[in-house]
Parts: structure tokens; C-alpha cells; sequence
């Protein structure tokens, strides 16, 4: 599974991607999430409140609820601020 | 089908006009929005980030979403991304319709779901080296909600 991070998400884990691979117990966004936040210090820090991340899953926006499989390229940032 | 651009490069927003006439006898109106960057409490540049490829495909269904709501002719989307100083412009809408109605309101509508529905994010740099991230505004999420 390849995961990316932007903006101030990128900044805190300390790189912009990474190839994973998680254990089968972890489904969907959420579980993810609570999966990669134990990876380090950086990303507990990127993780610590999720309400302020959203996520895409293969490059479409996706809720934490979203399933996520190992082929899957996932995304974390904050909401957008484009325009 | 619109024409949807991400970029680093200026545009020339008169050129771009100019190619949503060139040619034809059905177009009644252009409408545009030309966003630019504002110096505001000592702003020094703004850094775009965004995500490559979730954002093309995301402003080419956000463009397809107003074809299929109003009759247009042409649709332009360019958005800057990279460090962008004051006074410069970072994103142009242009729509064209044979009525100025579907011109203006779709218009309106795609930077309304540019601002809330594109991967992209803005980084303030000011004077001295401090930097903070642009949080995403309520209003936004409201200008977008009334399509």
C-alpha cells in the first residue's frame, strides 16, 4: 500500500510517502490511520486528531469508513485550500 | 469538454479568453474569475501544493458537473501551483455560454467547488521567515453548499 501525506500532514511524519504494509485487522481509513499514528513520533503528531484530516483513497476524497486493500494508494492531508 | 490546467507558469488570461470565442458564432457571453494573491499582514510569497493527478481529476469532474448543469460552450480551468508573490494571479474560471445566465452562475459555481472540492493547499510565507497554513473557512463550505 503506498501512502502519501501533503501540506502540514507531510511536514509532520517527515516525508511525503511511504510503502506499507499493514496487518490484515486494518480494513478501512480508520483503522489505518490508528495503525500508521503508532509508526512514530512524527506520525502521532500528523495523526494525534483526526477530525482535522481527510483522506483520498486511489485519489478519490474518501470517508474513514472507506475500505483500503494492499494494491490502494491512500492519501492524508487537511481539508483543501485551493482557489 | 473543459480545458483544465495545472501549472506553475503565469497565464494569460486574454489569450485564454480569446480561445473560447476563436471560431465561433454561438457564443453570447464569457464569465470569468481571476483569483489573485493578496499581500495581506506582510505576506511575502504563497506556496501552492497539491496533490498530481487527484487534482486534474478533480477539477475535470467538478468542470463536467457544470456542462451538465448549464448549456456552455467552453469551459477554462488553470490553476497555479508553486510559490506565488503578491499581486499575481493563481487560478482562472472562464465559462462561455450563448446567455450570460449560465456564464455567470456556473461560473461562480466552479470556483465555489474549486475552493472546497480540488486537492490544493496554501502556505503563507511572511516577512522574517514565518510560515503558517491557510485553514480551510466555514464560508467556504458554505459557498459551495448553495449548488
Amino acid at each position: 500500500m503506498r501512502v502519501l501525506y501533503f501540506a502540514w500532514v507531510r511536514q509532520k511524519v517527515g516525508i511525503a510517502e511511504e510503502i506499507v504494509a499493514p496487518p490484515a485487522e486494518v480494513r478501512d481509513v480508520a483503522t489505518l490511520v490508528a495503525w500508521l499514528a503508532a509508526r512514530s513520533p512524527g506520525h502521532a503528531a500528523a495523526f494525534a486528531n483526526p477530525k482535522q484530516l481527510r483522506a483520498a483513497v486511489n485519489q478519490d476524497f474518501a470517508t474513514p469508513d472507506h475500505p483500503v486493500a494492499a494494491n490502494d494508494e491512500v492519501a492524508f492531508f487537511p481539508p483543501v485550500t485551493g482557489g | 469538454m473543459a480545458k483544465v490546467l495545472v501549472q506553475a507558469a503565469p497565464f494569460d488570461a486574454g489569450a485564454e479568453t480569446a480561445a473560447l470565442t476563436a471560431g465561433r458564432t454561438d457564443v453570447g457571453g464569457v464569465a470569468s474569475f481571476l483569483g489573485a494573491c493578496r499581500s495581506d499582514d506582510g505576506l511575502e510569497a504563497m506556496v501552492l501544493e497539491h496533490y498530481p493527478g487527484m487534482t486534474e481529476r478533480a477539477i475535470e469532474r467538478i468542470a463536467e458537473e457544470a456542462e451538465g448543469r448549464w448549456p456552455l460552450t467552453g469551459c477554462t480551468v488553470i490553476h497555479r501551483v508553486g510559490r506565488i508573490l503578491p499581486g499575481e494571479p493563481i487560478v482562472l474560471v472562464l465559462t462561455a455560454s450563448s446567455h450570460r445566465a449560465a456564464a455567470l452562475e456556473s461560473c461562480a459555481f466552479l470556483i465555489d467547488w474549486l475552493k472546497t472540492k480540488a486537492p490544493f493547499w496554501k502556505r503563507e510565507e511572511f516577512a522574517g521567515g514565518a510560515e503558517r497554513w491557510v485553514e480551510a473557512r466555514a464560508e467556504d463550505d458554505a459557498a459551495a453548499a448553495r449548488w
